[in-house]
């Protein structure tokens, strides 16, 4: 049996159904785990103090940014190649979530930096890049929902989403080349996993297992809501027809 | 390909082509960044390259929806697609004339509001050259956003949503390259960068506002 | 001569099937008309025709560089004046002169007047002129006589009658009688099969 048979919308949907309430009850278990644990039950950071553990929503929630864009790319290729409809819908679904990761890594990251580095906001890499990371999934959004028909806005946004990412990885490196030539030296680094110590590690890693199947969960209910609504399309049109 | 040319310059010299409201957009630009950050010499000529760059680039931006719209909607650009002349040729040839009647000028202009803004002296060379080398790609992207939006009515802001993103690494290397020029520091990476990105973007772009133009037509 | 053939095609219009199981062939000198009522795909089966969007099924056989096609819109350029905008489609076809069209269409008098000062008639008749200069045998018109008094009416039949002697085809979508010798193509059986949306195409049911 191959993986496409599930590209057929019917049998996503029966597979989707059965999968969708194991990920939803899985991302509830995950997040209240990791974050009462992570929040409650692990010691300050002795420089950073209490505020150090803004890191379990801030971490998942910028490593789901990066790979919502990821499978979003992944799932156009998949609609521009072989032609399955539930792939775009799934592209589709998947942007309003990583838009919204895009934003709870950006803000959880302002009230991080805040304290720390005495401002909410610093040209750095990182921040920059992120902050490009949601135009893009603001652009690929509104060129969804400007256009009507349903497989001319699949094909237009899956060009715009492998465009897009050529040009997004781009922008990555030119904002770390250009940060460089702007400050040098006094850059600030975000790298906190490299210092992170089994104590923090752990309740993080049940974080991120926590938003991954919370973003499943929601791209699934997303997709089988798209789904429905082009079955609903597809009666009215044949309606209008007969 | 060369009557698609000459058409197109000729349809923006012509009255209600649109060509100069770059320009003016562009000066107008220049002209209220002074009253905006102070009139101080000092802090003008800092900012000079980083808002010559910026403001050829919203100039570029502001033209964009008439590179394809246009010709949508009086039907030439099916009957284009109809004739013996490829669509990657096509979004070429128009991306080509949007450079010659809307980035040039600005390239051309760009010195002379850099007086207005007191641009240091190195900076007259520094900012022709960048823009010179950066304005293509910004033609060339353009020309995809407007493919991209072509059918959708109203889509001018759409399309600023969906180019400006793309503009990023174009200004961020066209400005570093002004800037370093300015500061006299190494400028090859930048300038091999902002030519690379150009080059790759006229070697491979057409080939996706063809798609998507492609993707409108039908 | 046999110059168009097209076999069992099916149309879409926005991603549903609109025409099913559309066969015909179109003989050199000779003329089709489409009919059938508004909405019901004529203009997507010209445009499929004419190659600007894809079949759903079916095929279409022509030679290689024999097809012009022209919209309900002429695609003048209004700033443009009549030899401009003809010279720009005899470039593009590759035809060269525009001589012969400006005489055929009586718009010599014309020549260098901008396209925005010509009446809807003059109009009609230079978008004409833009179909004789692609020097093209084959063509597909749509709603060719829209905007045009019964007067031009005449004047357009006589020229596609000129056409069709001179070996050439002529496919259109056209309510008006246009006094010319013409096959007449009813669309409406090709709806009846097409109404029902095939279930397992998408596989959303």
């Amino acid at each position: 049996m191959s993986l496409w048979e599930y590209a057929n919308p019917k049998k996503f949907l029966a597979l989707s159904g059965r999968i969708l309430p194991i990920a939803a009850w899985g991302a509830g278990l995950c997040l209240v785990v990791g974050l009462v644990w992570g929040f409650f039950f692990t010691p300050d950071d002795y420089k950073q103090g209490s505020t150090v553990k803004i890191i379990y929503i801030h971490v998942p929630a910028a490593l789901m940014a990066i790979n919502i864009w990821f499978m979003m790319l992944v799932t156009s290729l998949i609609w521009v190649i072989r032609r399955h409809h539930v792939s775009a819908l799934a592209a589709r679904a998947a942007a309003p979530v990583g838009a919204m990761m895009t934003l709870i890594a950006l803000i959880t990251g302002a009230f991080w930096g805040q304290p720390m580095w005495g401002t909410w906001w610093a040209w750095d890499p990182r921040l920059t890049s992120f902050l490009i990371l949601f135009l893009f999934y603001l652009g690929y959004i509104a060129l969804w929902s400007a256009i009507e028909n349903d497989d001319t806005a699949a094909d237009l946004t899956s060009i715009l989403c492998l465009v897009g990412s050529v040009f997004a990885a781009l922008s990555r490196w030119a904002v770390n080349f250009w940060n460089q030539g702007l400050h040098q030296g006094a850059s600030l680094s975000l790298d906190k996993e490299e210092n992170v110590s089994d104590v923090f590690y752990f309740p993080l890693l049940v974080s991120i297992a926590g938003f991954v199947l919370l973003f499943v969960a929601l791209m699934l209910l997303r997709t089988r809501t798209e789904i429905r609504a082009r079955r609903i399309k597809a009666l009215i049109a044949r309606e209008t027809l007969s | 390909m060369i009557a698609l040319l000459i058409r197109d310059l000729r349809l923006a010299l012509r009255a209600g082509g649109g060509f100069g409201l770059g320009l003016a957009f562009f000066l107008i630009v220049a002209a209220l960044v002074p009253f905006a950050v102070g009139p101080q010499a000092a802090v003008l000529s800092t900012i000079a390259g980083g808002v010559l760059w910026l403001g050829a680039l919203l100039a570029c931006l502001l033209s964009l929806d008439r590179i394809l719209a246009l010709d949508w909607e009086d039907g030439s650009l099916d009957l284009m697609a109809s004739a013996p002349l490829p669509l990657e040729a096509l979004v070429s040839i128009k991306a080509l004339a949007h450079w010659l009647t809307t980035a040039l000028p600005l390239v051309l202009a760009a010195p002379v509001l850099g007086v207005l803004l007191q641009l240091p002296q190195a900076g007259f060379y520094w900012i022709t050259l960048s823009l010179a080398i950066g304005t293509p790609a910004l033609s060339v992207i353009g020309t995809f956003g407007a493919a991209l939006t072509v059918g959708i009515k109203r889509g001018g802001l759409l399309l600023s949503i969906l180019v400006l993103p793309l503009y990023v690494p174009t200004l961020i290397f066209g400005a570093e390259l002004t800037r370093r020029g300015i500061q006299g520091m190494d400028t090859s990476t930048p300038l091999l960068m902002s030519a690379g990105i150009s080059f790759a973007c006229i070697a491979v772009m057409p080939f996706a506002s063809a798609a998507v133009l492609r993707v409108n037509l039908r | 001569m046999e110059m168009l053939r097209v076999d069992n095609l099916a149309v879409t219009r926005g991603g549903l099937p609109v025409l099913e199981g559309l066969s015909f062939t179109l003989n050199a000198g000779h003329a089709l008309v489409l009919r059938g009522p508004n909405g019901i795909g004529k203009t997507t089966l010209l445009r499929t025709l004419a190659g600007l969007q894809p079949a759903l099924a079916g095929t279409i056989s022509m030679p290689p560089e024999t097809m012009a096609y022209a919209a309900h819109s002429d695609g003048l350029k209004a700033t443009l004046s009549v030899a401009e905008n003809l010279h720009f489609w005899a470039s593009v076809y590759g035809t060269g002169s525009i001589d012969g069209a400006l005489d055929q269409m009586n718009l010599r008098q014309l020549a260098t007047r901008a396209a925005m000062s010509l009446s809807a008639g003059q109009k009609r008749r230079l978008g004409l002129a833009r179909l004789l200069v692609t020097g093209r045998k084959i063509w597909l018109l749509d709603e060719p006589t829209v905007s045009l008094d019964a007067a031009s009416v005449r004047e357009f039949g006589a020229i596609v009658q000129q056409h069709l002697q001179t070996g050439g085809l002529a496919l259109m979508a056209t309510h008006i009688d246009l006094g010319i010798d013409a096959q007449v193509l009813d669309l409406t059986p090709h709806m009846q099969a097409a109404a029902q949306l095939r279930q397992d195409q998408e596989g959303f049911f």
